[in-house]
């Protein structure tokens, strides 16, 4: 062995009651390499790191970390190894500071009365090591997730964390913020570290990585110390175990007349009143840079986004709403970005999460019919093919695409004419993406005009036909599918001393 | 592969029936033990006084229950019940009308619950304040109409009411368990009950699906002040008068029973059935140490026990599933 590896997993295991999570897991990863570790959601992945972190004991199997066997009881064992692994929801208090949040469980003290000074010297030298400009005393809340993100390796720094392991990190970063953080990540790289690197976005491991490991089902099914030959259709069929040839497979289709017309849209999160249309049939792209308004536009059109000024039309006729229920009631519907907090109800069923919002329009006097709302389940769990044990299973439980085929079924339950999603496959592995996507054409040929808000630049170009481009609060330009290159869409969303830099 | 997908199927039933009838296994365990050890605790007179002493926890548990499920909490409830016995004595005895004396005590609670609600839904604040603060204002409300005194009731038809039977039980479990009925069927079979554990599992998730959150939060405290006024009313008409210092401490049993039965403090989560059980654990264990003359003050040792016993067990439940 010419390299020794730092760190290896011997033959993991993890089963929980019916499930066998991790199978037979086996690889190592050097120093100084970045090592990405991709599959579809549910393949494994995060349950490997969970055991990395000391979240979790395997049921079988070790690790083994500078050629020493350990075995953690506890996330603070790993910590203390140098392990750090930063999840894609991060572990930071909003309401205390900077600082606090930076020696968290380890402040600087003396007798027992907490160091200010000591905390602060500590705590700017090592914002000052990363470049960042983050007042140490400002509270968490007020910070961005990039900042908070940056937070994170800070605190896995402070602890000089020689093995850490990024959980989706880039997934609500801005272009520019991903940039820096590669620049951090490769940095880590040249100082020895070694990078664990979990991405659905697969352009980013080839920018990347070093290495990969790819997870199906629990096991681990490719093992590459290097990445020649490796590329997006290997990578996406051995994740899939089967070829998916275009994951967006767009086709043609006829548009018809005009389904929402908006004209002068006013409110929160906009700095030019904002005005558009989309055709039956036609799915329309919004793209821009996180804080670019259109997360906004899309609360304000359903009515979620408080007071707003305007006017919009459906199929010709307008309508005047205050209200997301007064929105449905003209037959618009949005599917939130931030699936867990606005989108899903964790602890009820999945059936009570697709029946919750068609009720309003067919009972009367409030009364329920339980076999009406158990065959609209059921029929949606067929025909989007929702894969879950059973309906009266608690959603939280499902995973990421199948929560959002749940709520796709709750609109679709409706007669819906304009379908809103934000970020509609954000933390969705890719087998499901393809299949959310067919969902949208399927809609689309029945009628229905789809706007799509996505941070994802190559999602928004292969399901739009059109794409309208946002930057910091207006609409700057619309693009039909054939000329929206990824170059020119990129140009009007930077900002503009940027994009001439 | 069949009769393996049967087998792990049978064993989700068998926990389903562990999780959604656990406590009640326990309440029919504890049940079967008093009766056996505990003299005169299985006789017709004891389990009747039995019905009757937690009729009151159980009628107003039906409306704290909706209110736990949407997320909030009402504390107000003891105070509720107060002021609408004393309005009602008050009014009755002005007017010499039974009706306008129950109109009295059942419009001034109904307004009393939709000033929380309101609060609560419109002005966002948090719902422990607003009915804390409540609570002292219509305990202030109630000493200030009676004068601080009890208002004894001239008029004896009242006390039928609270004291008449009808085959053979007390007109007050009847309406209890009427009111479970009704609410058990609001809960599980309207709008209204699936719209309250939405909310309580996802507020904003429930905004954006449509629910009208704010009304049916409003909704849902105004029947908790008028459902905790007819207890206020039945009990003036046991009691033969309104008392502005009874009932202390009243809230707090009733949101114990529901969680003995169940009910998550977060919200979301709820049964009718699991409330009934819950507050006929905390009923039952009451009678059973009042027959066996446990001092009151080891009463309340135990009702701590048992309620933190019952917490533990949920937690372990839930840690399993």
């Amino acid at each position: 062995m010419p390299v020794q590896d730092y760190l290896r997993f011997h033959g993991i295991q993890k089963t929980f009651p019916g499930v066998t999570a991790l199978d037979g897991i086996d690889f190592g990863l050097r120093e100084g390499s970045i090592n990405a570790l991709v599959g579809e959601n549910g393949a494994g992945k995060s349950t490997l790191l969970k055991i990395l972190s000391g979240a979790y004991s395997p049921t079988a199997g070790y690790l083994e970390l500078a050629g020493q066997r350990r075995d953690f009881r506890s996330t603070r064992d790993a910590l203390q190894a140098g392990i750090a692994v930063i999840y894609q929801e991060l572990n930071l208090v909003p309401d205390m500071t900077v600082e606090e949040n930076l020696l968290l469980g380890h402040m600087p003290a003396r007798l027992g009365f907490i160091d200010r000074a000591g905390m602060r010297r500590a705590v700017a030298a090592e914002l000052e090591r990363l470049g960042e400009r983050i007042d140490p005393a400002a509270k968490v809340r007020s910070l961005s997730i990039a900042q908070r993100q940056m937070l994170e390796i800070a605190k896995a720094l402070l602890l000089d964390a020689k093995v850490l392991a990024f959980d989706e990190p880039t997934s609500s970063l801005t272009e520019r913020e991903v940039r820096k953080l590669f620049e951090l990540i490769r940095e880590l790289k040249r100082k020895g570290c070694c990078i664990i690197y979990v991405s659905h976005r697969l352009e980013e491991i080839f920018e990347l990585c070093d290495a990969v490991t790819i997870f199906r089902d629990g096991r681990l099914v490719e093992d590459r110390k290097d990445m020649t030959g490796v590329d997006h259709p290997f990578l996406v069929s051995r994740m899939v175990g089967r070829s998916i040839e275009n994951v967006y497979s767009w086709r043609p289709r006829p548009l018809g007349d005009c389904a929402l017309e908006v004209s002068g849209l006013t409110g929160r999160g906009l700095r030019e009143p904002a005005s558009f249309s989309v055709r039956k049939g036609e799915i329309l792209g919004f793209f821009g840079l996180v804080g670019a308004g259109r997360s906004e536009l899309m609360k304000l059109l359903f009515g979620a986004g408080g007071p707003c000024g305007g006017e919009v039309r459906i199929h010709g006729r307008r309508a005047s709403y205050r209200s997301p229920r007064g929105a449905l009631g003209h037959g618009i519907a949005l599917c939130p970005e931030d699936r867990k907090s606005e989108g899903i109800f964790g602890v009820r069923s999945v059936a009570e999460n697709i029946n919750i919002s068609v009720r309003r329009t067919y009972t009367r006097f409030g009364w329920i019919h339980p076999g009406r709302e158990r065959r609209n389940a059921e029929g949606f769990q067929q025909r989007l093919r929702i894969r879950t044990p059973s309906l009266a299973q608690p959603i939280a439980k499902l995973s990421g695409g199948n929560q959002q085929k749940a709520i796709l079924a709750r609109w679709l339950s409706e007669d819906i004419k304009v379908l809103l999603m934000d970020e509609p496959t954000r933390g969705i592995d890719v087998g499901t993406k393809n299949e959310i996507y067919s969902i949208m054409y399927e809609l689309a040929e029945r009628g229905i005009a789809v706007i799509v808000v996505s941070s994802d630049l190559p999602e928004i170009l292969g399901v739009s036909d059109r794409v309208l481009v946002m930057r910091e609060g207006r609409i700057v330009a619309s693009l039909d599918r054939a000329e929206a290159a990824p170059d020119l869409i990129l140009r009007h969303a930077l900002p503009q001393a940027e994009a001439r830099a | 592969m069949e009769p393996e997908i049967e087998r792990t199927d049978l064993k989700r039933r068998a926990r389903g029936l562990w999780e959604d009838a656990g406590m009640f296994l326990v309440f029919a365990a504890m049940f079967v033990v008093l009766a056996a050890f505990v003299p005169f605790f299985f006789s017709v007179q004891n389990m009747v006084g039995l019905a009757l002493s937690v009729s009151m926890v159980g009628m107003v548990a039906c409306t704290m229950l909706f209110c736990l499920a949407s997320g909030d909490f009402d504390l107000s409830v003891e105070g509720t019940v107060v002021l609408a016995g004393v309005l009602c004595a008050v009014v009755m005895n002005a007017t010499g009308s039974i009706t306008l004396g129950i109109l009295a005590g059942l419009a001034g609670s109904a307004l009393v619950g939709f000033l929380n609600g309101v609060i609560i839904a419109k002005l966002k604040i948090n719902a422990l304040i607003t009915t804390l603060a409540m609570l002292y204002i219509v305990r202030g409300l109630s000493f200030i109409v009676s004068n601080g005194s009890a208002v004894g009731i001239a008029n004896e038809s009242f006390f039928q009411l609270g004291n008449g039977a009808l085959l053979g039980l007390p007109n007050p479990i009847w309406i209890t368990a009427a009111l479970f009925l009704l609410f058990g069927v609001l809960l599980n079979r309207t709008t209204y009950g699936r719209n309250t554990l939405a909310i309580g599992g996802n507020k904003d998730a429930a905004r954006l699906a449509g629910i009208p959150v704010d009304r049916i939060k409003i909704i849902i405290f105004t029947v908790q002040g008028l459902v905790s006024g007819a207890a206020g009313i039945i009990l003036a008409s046991r009691m033969t008068s309104g008392q502005p210092n009874s009932s202390v401490g009243f809230a707090l049993d009733v949101i114990s029973a529901c969680v003995l039965g169940g009910v998550s403090l977060t919200g979301g989560i709820g049964t009718l059935f699991g409330v009934v059980v819950g507050v006929l654990i905390m009923g039952t264990l009451q009678n059973a140490m009042n027959l066996m003359n446990i001092p009151t003050f080891y009463q309340y040792l135990a009702k701590g026990g048992i309620l933190l016993l019952a917490v533990m067990f949920d937690q372990i439940k839930q840690r399993k599933a």
